[in-house]
């Protein structure tokens, strides 16, 4: 089990609807939060990793105007992109920079000011992330991509728009203990089933929401990190796949096949196997993803994902707790931020420091984060 | 030239793979073929990942595709909310997958995973060229 880089400093802006600020702002905002955690300060950090889905923002460039603003300058800095999942992209890149000895520590720093453009722009952009010559045409979204999926689970497993709603249930009882999330009501069975349907069989509340946020998680290697951190947790394995942008080049849509490779990978490196799992952050844009991720992750057989949630065992005090911070179902999904503020969650739980919806005796945690609809997937597991 | 014709807005004009819709025109959904290693592309490329060939041929396919998935879209993207509601499926050719629409004549108790389909070519108010599925 490698024990060469370390996360010693975790932070995260709330997510809102709309980020009364601008994007350095909010940038500055998770920042801050991650040094004072790490007890460091800039002339400590080797350089930056700029996280983001560009298309949202009005500056060019940003990572070298939020470098400028964190005091970043003069180390280096650049930009990762790969949607939904920049962020975790931008960990598997500071790995790298910290393996290779370029660095000994590395700020990873993802943000997303949805509201920076207004809401036709938004729409206008939404249809332009699927293959742009031979699937926008038809005037193809995000929901309607993940639609298929679970049309096409439901079809093959028999699972159900309930066993859906019951993940959408559980996320709302965690997003109303999680104070940095956009969403904290409640919601019962009846009033997810009943709402109205975005993209059949998808309704309202299995929808995640657009939000504004920022997320910051401080890297070091071994020496660096043993010598300033008193509660190191440590990257013990890490995956990272891709898969078509286009459906035509997927094998099946009851799972996603980027996912399940780069399970293999982090697990293998890890030494570790699914049962090892004792908390697990899933990319949950909408409740099918949850659903396949307990099947891409080997909690569950291959179509038995509906029983982990219809037993209640991705609750905390179940088997394998699932996204107890509230998930991105409740929290929002500010794009380039959303990875970094999974595994600030997954290192509060190993650290013993994640209050309300701790899981008690957590050692080992994993963070399952996707771009796209499956076009790429990144998995990290951690440990104490 | 040619391909902003392809389906209700086009984002890409300038393409290597233009022919496909003459082929459209024609009333034909064609992919195309690596000639050095035969191997089929749906959507068509003009260079093959495989061998890295770029001498393609354009080749039908034929017969009753199956359904593999299919959505009801409520909301769309800038520019398709006229069209809304709409059926988006993806279906195998005999190993050949397609993306597109499903015919808008088919009710929702018609619409099942697994039905057979075929592709009907058809022109959209404005000139637009796309396919679409309907029942086989």
């Amino acid at each position: 089990m490698p024990k060469d880089v370390a996360i010693i400093g975790v932070g995260q802006s709330a997510f809102v609807r709309s980020y009364g600020g601008s994007i350095r702002e909010l940038a500055f905002e998770a920042f801050r939060e991650a040094m004072k955690d790490a007890g460091i300060s800039a002339v400590d950090v080797g350089a930056s990793i700029i996280c983001s889905a560009p298309e949202y923002d009005k500056q060019r460039s940003p990572a070298g105007l939020i470098a400028e603003y964190l005091g970043l300058n003069p180390q280096p800095t650049f930009m990762v992109e790969s949607v939904c999942s920049s962020s975790t992209t931008g960990i598997r890149l500071g790995y790298s920079l910290i393996k290779s000895g370029l660095h000994d520590l590395v700020v990873v720093l993802g943000f997303q000011k949805m509201s920076e453009i207004s809401s036709a722009d938004s729409q206008e952009r939404m249809g332009r992330g699927a293959d742009i010559m031979w699937e926008a045409p038809f005037g193809t979204m995000m929901p309607a991509y993940y639609a298929m999926h679970a049309q096409a689970h439901f079809a093959r497993y028999g699972s159900t728009e309930k066993d859906l709603a019951l993940i959408r249930v559980k996320s709302s009882k965690y997003g109303v203990l999680n104070d940095k999330a956009v969403y904290r009501k409640e919601v019962d069975l009846e009033q997810v089933l009943s709402a109205s349907a975005v993209a059949v069989p998808l309704k309202r509340f299995d929808c995640c929401a657009n939000a504004d946020g920022a997320s910051c998680i401080i890297m070091a290697g071994a020496g660096k990190a043993k010598e300033i951190s008193k509660k190191p947790v440590w990257i013990l394995g890490l995956g990272s796949a891709t898969a078509s942008m286009t459906l035509t080049g997927r094998g099946s849509l009851t799972g996603l096949n980027c996912a399940r490779l780069a399970a293999q990978q982090a697990y293998e490196m890890a030494g570790l196997k699914p049962g090892d799992i004792d908390v697990a952050e899933v990319h949950d844009c909408f409740t099918i993803a949850e659903l396949m991720a307990y099947e891409d992750l080997g909690f569950a057989e291959p179509g038995r994902g509906m029983d982990l949630i219809r037993e209640g065992q991705t609750y905390i005090g179940g088997k394998i707790p699932v996204n107890v911070d509230g998930g991105l179902l409740s929290k929002g999904h500010p794009i380039g931020a959303t990875g970094g503020s999974q595994v600030r969650t997954v290192v509060l739980q190993l650290r013993g420091e994640a209050g309300a919806i701790q899981v008690p005796g957590a050692e080992i945690g994993l963070v399952h984060n996707i771009g796209g609809v499956g076009v790429y997937g990144n998995v990290i597991i951690l440990g104490r | 030239m040619g391909f902003e014709k392809f389906g209700r807005i086009s984002f890409t004009s300038q393409t290597k793979v233009s022919e496909f819709v003459d082929y459209l025109e024609q009333g034909e959904l064609r992919a195309t073929r690596c000639r050095c290693c035969e191997k089929v592309f749906f959507p068509p490329r003009a260079d093959c990942a495989s061998c890295l060939g770029g001498d393609m041929e354009w080749v039908g396919f034929n017969g009753c595709g199956t359904l593999v998935s299919f959505t009801v879209v409520n909301y769309a993207p800038t520019g398709f909310e006229g069209d809304v509601p709409y059926t988006l499926a993806l279906a195998d050719f005999n190993g050949i997958k397609v993306f597109g629409r499903l015919s808008s004549k088919l009710s929702m108790n018609e619409i099942k995973v697994g039905m057979k389909v075929k592709i009907d070519v058809i022109t959209l108010p404005g000139g637009q060229i796309t396919y679409q599925f309907n029942a086989a």
